[in-house]
């Protein structure tokens, strides 16, 4: 329904075709990127298919986060190119809206709007943005709350509740925007281990529904569990990957397994 | 700041809907009057010397205390006026000096570096001379060199004003520090929290106007009631160049009464009394804006 | 009125000690509460000053004064009756003297408003340091009193109690048969030093209750009196955290000594008034106001950076 219009909205990929669901839903190739000397990625490619669950670890500071936030055009790239849906990110005249109904984002501090309640955080953008009438957002935002176990929590400020039922008021809100995409960058960092689990479950979950998920994250048996596939990065390249079942059990580089027996 | 009022919290806003109400009353009451003189002011001084009249006299008479305008209409009417005067010019310099510190907080901000070089050498320059100067400046300097214009009766009278003039330069002044406290709320607004909404699909002025802006206002608060503190006692500068506000007045009424003391202590009450209602309103209005689990 | 805070919650962070000087200062007591706690200054700034492109600031500033004595001197020439008057900035220069200086033999002028301020400090810190002690007493008697008199005196206009001391006080005092005169603007001295008292007054408070309850613990524990305390420990630990709020009071008392012109004194601006009336020609206007103005920026502003830079530099946030 909101993004029926989306393949019309000129999402060609980068050889002029028209993007289908069967080609990679994401895209990077070479993609370089520094802040002032820094260079914290050195040419970065991998695709995400649609459906697939992606995983990155690695060490921090290896750029993991700056993938996603140049996935979602909050930070630009040096060089090479990123797609979604075929679409260039990197292209100046990008539609940004566009691109941001198609790919959602959670963070690592929730980054709820502490003006407004659980239940108006998630409506303010469907409403503003995608200028949605009310009624129908708020009935999408009272199963999204439902959705994510928190019903009752309706009226309830963002500083009125716990750490990981922010998150998952964080997690409802983008998934109000209906995104193709959810990128979540260390979503669980911040919380304490009992409430780890319930924003796990939730994300579980999502993934099990079909949704295409990209995380960042130092939850290894999660990782193990839910993802499709395995990225290790570590100082801005990537340096092995492979489905959880051979990347865990035989990892090649010196590094990765340097880093899977620190956290293991 | 509409859409705050109708997007922010709406509970709280309909609960504090009668302060609103009481604002804008005063607004028009006290822009009415100044425009069609201060008539109303007579009604209720006539209304309030047999009220209290008798006393007044006794107690001058007796112990010598002569509080002059609670049994002489015509004390009476002038210092309400003054009063009057004095609440209007308050009023006229806080919603001017609000929009000065907007647009102000907005050059300092904008990617400009002309912009926010005048913005800066605006705020530097308003903040480190005397307010009285600059009212000095504006009156004396800069009136004489605009444009005469002829009245009713064609007289020629300088276009603007003393109450003109010291209002502009009183919201000059305020605005410098108000540009500096709106500035400071906006930097307050953590930058996580505008990429939230940023990755939310919200533009630019649609995450300032939604996210940044009711934030920023509740950090501003305490600093903006200073400065309208300051701003209200202020105003008295504006004596120096005649404008008949409660000073004005006071001095009229004890150079022809000679009652120091007793129209010094109404001063005092006067001012005091008004920063204390203004200080209670901010803060009333401070209390409805808060959001439970943030800030303090 | 309670005490209102105008902390931006960005200040509540733990500051990261970056350079070695921060480290050390790191180690000094905290300030708990940025001095943005106080109610900033009648004319003042607290911490809001901190400034981009003050230098180019200060250009444009010069830039508008050399604009408007321009537009005095393109003014004279269009409208010029004869060519023996002096040229704009001559004037200026000649005048320069007299509103810096004041008249042959008395004190006036530019130096007149530095004197003011000058005593208008030492009187008003020390009654306000002991003001403030007062506040923090632990007698209900003592510390009630104290605080309405704080309170009266800071939100009260500055020209009604400039105007309550010059009307209300003798202008002498007859002791043991000597008659001590005041002068206008030794009354205007103490009109002024009224509500800077009550503002050195909030900021001696704020001070000593923004030093951690620890420190009156220990220092009890090891049985100093309560005068010791204050002596030994507390007020020695307020100085520094004190010493931004004062110099920016400072500061907006020296703009405020232009009141003075107003009772009566012939300061700095009473004599432009009377440089200005004197010459009658109203090209003068601008630029004569326009340097009684670059006066005050000249000597505030340096005052106010400074400030900012102690404010910073002691901003050792809990």
């Amino acid at each position: 329904m909101a993004f029926a219009d989306q393949t019309a909205h000129g999402a060609r990929n980068s050889n002029g075709a028209k993007w289908t669901p069967d080609q990679p839903i994401i895209s990077l190739k070479g993609v370089r990127k520094s802040f002032g000397p820094v260079e914290v990625l050195r040419g970065v490619s991998f695709d995400v298919k649609k459906g697939e669950v992606i995983c990155i670890i690695g060490p921090s500071g290896s750029g993991k986060s700056t993938i996603l936030r140049c996935i979602n055009a909050l930070a630009p790239i040096n060089e090479g190119s990123i797609t979604v849906e075929g679409q260039e990110v990197h292209d100046p005249h990008l539609d940004k809206l566009a691109l941001r109904k198609k790919v959602g984002m959670v963070f690592q501090q929730y980054n709820l709007f502490p003006h407004k309640t659980a239940l108006e955080n998630i409506m303010m953008a469907p409403i503003h943005v995608l200028k949605q009438p009310k009624a129908e957002v708020e009935a999408r935002a009272r199963k999204l709350l439902a959705k994510v176990r928190l019903a009752g929590k309706e009226n309830a400020y963002p500083g009125e509740l716990s750490g990981g039922q922010q998150q998952r008021v964080a997690i409802a809100r983008s998934l109000a925007m209906t995104p193709d995409v959810m990128l979540f960058d260390e979503v669980t960092a911040a919380l304490d281990p009992e409430t780890v689990k319930e924003v796990l479950v939730t994300i579980r979950e999502l993934a099990e529904e079909g949704m295409t998920c990209l995380l960042v994250t130092h939850e290894m048996g999660f990782a193990r569990e839910v993802g499709d596939h395995i990225y290790f990065t570590d100082r801005g390249v990537i340096i092995e990957h492979g489905p959880p079942k051979t990347f865990f059990a035989e990892a090649k580089d010196e590094r990765t397994r340097a880093f899977l027996s620190q956290i293991l | 700041m509409a859409t705050t009022l109708t997007l922010d919290n709406s509970v709280n806003y309909r609960r504090y809907a009668w302060v609103l109400l009481a604002g804008g009353g005063l607004i028009l009451y006290f822009g009415w009057t100044a425009i069609f003189g201060f008539a109303p002011v007579n009604a209720c001084a006539n209304a309030l010397v047999p009220l209290f009249g008798d006393a007044a006299k006794a107690l001058y008479e007796t112990a010598g205390v002569n509080i002059v305008y609670l049994y002489e209409p015509f004390e009476c009417g002038r210092l309400l006026s003054g009063m009057g005067m004095t609440i209007w010019i308050s009023i006229v310099c806080v919603i001017a000096s609000t929009i000065i510190g907007v647009l102000g907080a907005w050059a300092q901000m904008s990617g400009s570096k002309i912009l926010r070089g005048v913005a800066q050498g605006y705020i530097q320059f308003f903040r480190n001379t005397p307010p009285l100067v600059q009212m000095y400046f504006f009156f004396f300097a800069l009136s004489p060199l605009l444009p005469r214009v002829m009245t009713d009766y064609d007289v020629a009278r300088p276009m603007f004003d003393a109450f003109t003039w010291a209002a502009i330069s009183l919201s000059f002044f305020a605005g410098a520090f108000n540009v500096e406290i709106f500035r400071s709320g906006i930097e307050a607004v953590p930058r996580t929290m505008t990429e939230a909404a940023e990755a939310l699909g919200y533009t630019r002025p649609q995450v300032f106007r939604n996210v940044v802006l009711p934030l920023a206002l509740r950090v501003c608060i305490p600093s903006l009631t200073n400065n309208l503190v300051n701003l209200v006692k202020t105003t008295t500068l504006a004596f120096a160049i005649s404008v008949p506000e409660t000073l004005f007045v006071a001095n009229q009424i004890w150079s022809d009464r000679v009652n120091v003391l007793e129209m010094m202590i109404t001063l005092f009450v006067f001012y005091i009394g008004l920063v204390a209602i203004l200080v209670w309103m901010m803060e009333r209005w401070e209390k409805a804006m808060r959001i439970p689990g943030y800030g303090r | 009125m309670s005490e209102r805070s105008a902390q931006p919650p960005e200040a509540k962070k733990p500051a990261k000690p970056k350079a070695s000087r921060d480290v050390i200062l790191a180690g000094l007591p905290p300030q708990a509460a940025r001095q943005s706690n106080e109610r900033w200054g009648d004319w003042g700034a607290d911490d809001f000053t901190r400034g981009f492109f003050t230098r180019r600031s200060a250009l444009i500033i010069i830039a508008v004064l050399a604009l408007a004595v321009g537009c005095g001197e393109a003014y004279a020439q269009l409208t010029a009756q004869g060519s023996e008057r002096d040229g704009v900035l001559a004037t200026m220069l000649k005048w320069a003297p007299l509103i810096l200086f004041g008249r042959d033999g008395e004190l006036g002028g530019f130096a007149l408003n530095i004197v003011i301020s000058f005593l208008v400090m030492a009187i008003g810190t020390v009654t306000g340091v002991l003001l403030g002690i007062a506040q923090v007493s632990t007698s209900v008697l003592v510390r009630k009193p104290a605080w309405a008199v704080t309170q009266f005196f800071r939100n009260s206009p500055w020209l009604v109690l400039l105007f309550f001391t010059i009307l209300l006080m003798p202008f002498q005092i007859r002791v043991f048969g000597y008659s001590i005169p005041f002068p206008d603007w030794i009354k205007a001295t103490i009109g002024l030093a009224l509500p800077i008292m009550a503002n050195i007054s909030e900021v001696t408070r704020g001070a000593i209750q923004s030093i951690p309850t620890g420190q009156w613990e220990s220092s009890e524990s090891l049985a100093f009196s309560r005068s010791q305390q204050f002596r030994l420990i507390i007020l020695p630990q307020c100085v520094k955290r004190m010493t931004p709020p004062w110099m920016n009071w400072y500061a907006i008392l020296t703009m405020a000594t232009s009141l003075v012109s107003i009772v009566g004194v012939s300061d700095a601006m009473t004599l432009t008034k009377l440089a200005v009336d004197a010459d009658g020609r109203s090209e003068l206007l601008i630029p004569m106001y326009g340097m009684l103005l670059m006066f005050f920026f000249l000597y505030c502003y340096p005052i106010a950076r400074l400030t900012q830079v102690l404010e910073r530099r002691y901003a050792v946030v809990t």
